[in-house]
């Protein structure tokens, strides 16, 4: 029992920035949902069940339009796709899971990986961290949902207002942290500055190149293809690289 | 729509993001992925941290000064305060503050 509280009291911190967007962003949901007629146990199941904040909010108008089940299939694969990413990145500390797995893998949203992704603490059990990140983003993100379905305009939001920035400046803390790190490997001489930036910057560039190309509907899975394919040339390079 | 049609968009809605968030795991079962997955993944998570930054602005307009001004100059000060500090905390919080100052002037 002990240990529990242990994680919990380390794994909290390190939540906070997610505590503040999720219950900032799900209290928005409720009220959304709210002023469109659904009532608490709706926003409650759909945060418990999806549990995506934007495909969430993208399908608030086709909850209430026409019934086209496929076309609505396929907007949720398009908002969802990011997420094949991170599998990717978890596929090895996920394994030795057990249990939870399954749990993991459900609730491995943009904010939980961006945290898991850096790894378990040395001194914690692996799959004890990564459930209990997981376990308090999710509780995070359903809270805020229940308090803006059952108090809504009672919440004053506009003080609130911007509070959800945590999750961007999470992301980019993240970055931030990555490329110090990797200016050292360069400077210690273990790395080229090419192989140091190599990630940050094809993820960056070719984001930002297919936004201004082709528009904020579909841009993340051609920035996707891209990086797959950058990674995919310097994967093939340094194998030459090794064997040379 | 009815309710049930309703409780069907849900449905698809779990079970799409199940399968796309489930994928990597399905197709390489008990980490038997080729190494070019594994490598890969290991350099993803910097990639996918600059989308999804690129991706948190992609709402941003440029019609005046308040639309874009608070998210630059938040994103500047939270990425000089975590290179001159290299605390989580004060990063996020700096930066977050700023964020909503901004928005409370403009």
């Amino acid at each position: 029992m002990r240990d529990k509280t242990h994680v919990l009291r380390r794994a909290f911190p390190v939540t906070v920035p997610v505590l503040a967007g999720y219950i900032f962003l799900g209290i928005a949901y409720g009220i959304a949902m709210r002023a469109r007629g659904f009532g608490a146990l709706w926003s409650y199941s759909i945060s418990t069940f999806i549990y995506a904040g934007s495909l969430q909010f993208a399908m608030i108008e086709p909850l209430r339009s026409a019934f086209a089940p496929l076309t609505f299939a396929f907007l949720c694969l398009l908002i969802q796709a990011r997420h094949l990413f991170y599998g990717l990145t978890m596929l090895e500390p996920y394994s030795r899971t057990g249990a939870v797995r399954p749990y993991l893998i459900f609730s491995l949203t943009d904010e939980t990986y961006s945290i898991v992704c850096q790894g378990a603490p040395a001194d914690i059990l692996p799959e004890r961290w990564y459930l209990t990140v997981s376990a308090l983003d999710h509780a995070y993100w359903v809270l805020g949902t229940l308090l803006g379905a059952l108090l809504g305009s009672l919440i004053p939001m506009d003080l609130l207002r911007g509070i959800d920035f945590s999750m961007t400046a999470l992301f980019l803390v993240i970055v931030t942290e990555q490329t110090m790190d990797a200016l050292t490997a360069w400077r210690s001489g273990k790395e080229s500055l090419f192989d140091a930036l190599f990630s940050p910057v094809l993820g960056g560039l070719t984001t930002l190149l297919s936004l201004l190309l082709f528009g904020k509907d579909s841009f993340l899975l051609i920035a996707m293809a891209a990086m797959i394919m950058g990674f995919s040339v310097k994967y093939a390079q340094e194998r030459r690289g090794n064997s040379a | 729509m009815t309710q049930w049609q309703m409780i069907l968009y849900i449905c698809i809605a779990v079970l799409v993001t199940i399968l796309v968030r489930g994928l990597p795991f399905l197709v390489f079962r008990n980490g038997q992925a080729p190494s070019f997955i594994l490598w890969t993944g290991k350099r993803l998570p910097a990639a996918a941290m600059a989308m999804l930054v690129i991706y948190c602005m992609k709402d941003i307009s440029f019609g005046t000064v308040g639309e874009w001004m608070p998210t630059l100059a938040a994103c500047v000060l939270t990425v000089v305060l975590h290179a001159s500090f290299r605390k989580m905390v004060i990063s996020i919080c700096g930066g977050t503050a700023l964020y909503m100052i901004l928005l409370h002037i403009l």
